[in-house]
């Protein structure tokens, strides 16, 4: 992409720049998607120990769950995998709005 | 994720190499596989190459358990051959649409800056760009000068490279004259076929700026949905 249109950031580069400054940061990432997901799989975002992210696993709707997980894995260094969709308002907070189902990878970045 | 694997594969990255990092979602192990590597070995070998051809991440069921698949492709790439009036309407249209855009053309009087601002443009022959700045399967090349000494080249290197789009304009004329050229320089009939010619999307363009819009639509089809592209 040129640099005058790219409009998505680069999440795998922002999450080596972060962790090389020294900051501890999580990688989570799109494994799964079922029906009209927003992001596709294999999307990225990083997320710090303060909670600053970059990137989307949603375009919005969950970034938030996510990221307060990814700061549990950064405490901990252990992944973990978060499912999220319309159909699960019982076991989170948080849903999709357009219906779909999605699998987010979270692990650390050591 | 070692940071060591990210530093590797952001390396691929920076210099158009495709990678894919294999994540083990059992044991949490991840290695990664470079597109240069001889991975016929690995047991996920066919899945490898496959994902490599589509660029799409995703997840592996084997025996061994499941693995996620983060698939690393270089951006798509267009290389313009001719810095015509099509390509002054052309650049600014792709380059919107996200690709990465480089004008090749021998004739200095054509390839001016002022004629092209913000893009990498070359005032030489295709044969010298194209040593230092090799085309790739990620690339897509649209032969535009109507000129064969200028034209002809690029154009067979995108098919023995595997360009994922390759287009030639010119009316059917002088496509049948290129084809029998191809033929005589040994490229094979299915080959030849895979150029886009005459090219673009059949959307009755007339004006440079309307070739431009059916060319860029021929290039996202054939980078979107690659089973339909002849």
């Amino acid at each position: 992409m040129s640099d005058t249109t790219q409009a998505v950031p680069d999440v795998l580069g922002i999450a080596e720049s972060w962790t090389l400054a020294g900051r501890k940061a999580a990688l989570a990432t799109v494994i799964e998607t079922w029906g009209s997901a927003p992001r596709p799989v294999g999307s990225h975002l990083v997320i710090d120990a303060e909670g600053n992210f970059e990137g989307s696993v949603s375009g919005g709707c969950v970034e938030g769950a996510v990221v307060s997980e990814a700061i549990d894995v950064i405490t901990t260094g252990k992944p973990t995998t978060l499912e999220f969709g319309v159909a699960d308002e019982t076991a989170w907070r948080v849903g999709l709005s357009c219906g779909g189902r999605i699998r987010v990878y979270v692990e650390p970045i050591v | 994720m070692d940071l060591s694997l990210l530093s590797a594969l952001n390396e691929e990255r920076a210099t158009r190499r495709a990678a894919i990092l294999v994540s083990d979602m059992a044991g949490g192990g991840q290695r990664l596989i470079r597109w240069a590597d001889d991975f016929t070995d690995d047991p996920l070998a066919d899945e490898l190459a496959r994902r490599f051809r589509s660029g799409t991440s995703g997840m592996v069921e084997r025996d061994g358990g499941a693995a996620f698949l983060t698939v690393s492709v270089p951006p798509p790439r267009l290389v313009l051959i001719g810095a015509v009036h099509i390509t002054q309407a052309l650049v600014p249209m792709a380059q919107i649409a996200g690709f990465n855009v480089t004008v090749i053309d021998p004739r200095t009087a054509f390839a001016t800056p002022d004629r092209f601002p913000g893009v990498a443009l070359h005032a030489e022959w295709p044969e010298d760009v194209l040593k230092t700045e090799p085309l790739d399967p990620y690339c897509a090349l649209a032969a535009v000068t109507h000129d064969p000494k200028i034209d002809d080249f690029p154009l067979q290197e995108a098919l023995r490279v595997g360009c994922f789009y390759v287009g030639a304009l010119g009316s059917r004329k002088t496509h049948a004259k290129r084809m029998e050229r191809f033929a005589e320089a040994g490229i094979g009939a299915a080959d030849i076929s895979a150029i886009d010619a005459p090219i673009g999307l059949d959307i009755g363009a007339s004006s440079p700026p309307e070739i431009a819009v059916a060319v860029l639509a021929s290039v996202v089809k054939a980078l979107r949905r690659p089973m339909e592209v002849a």
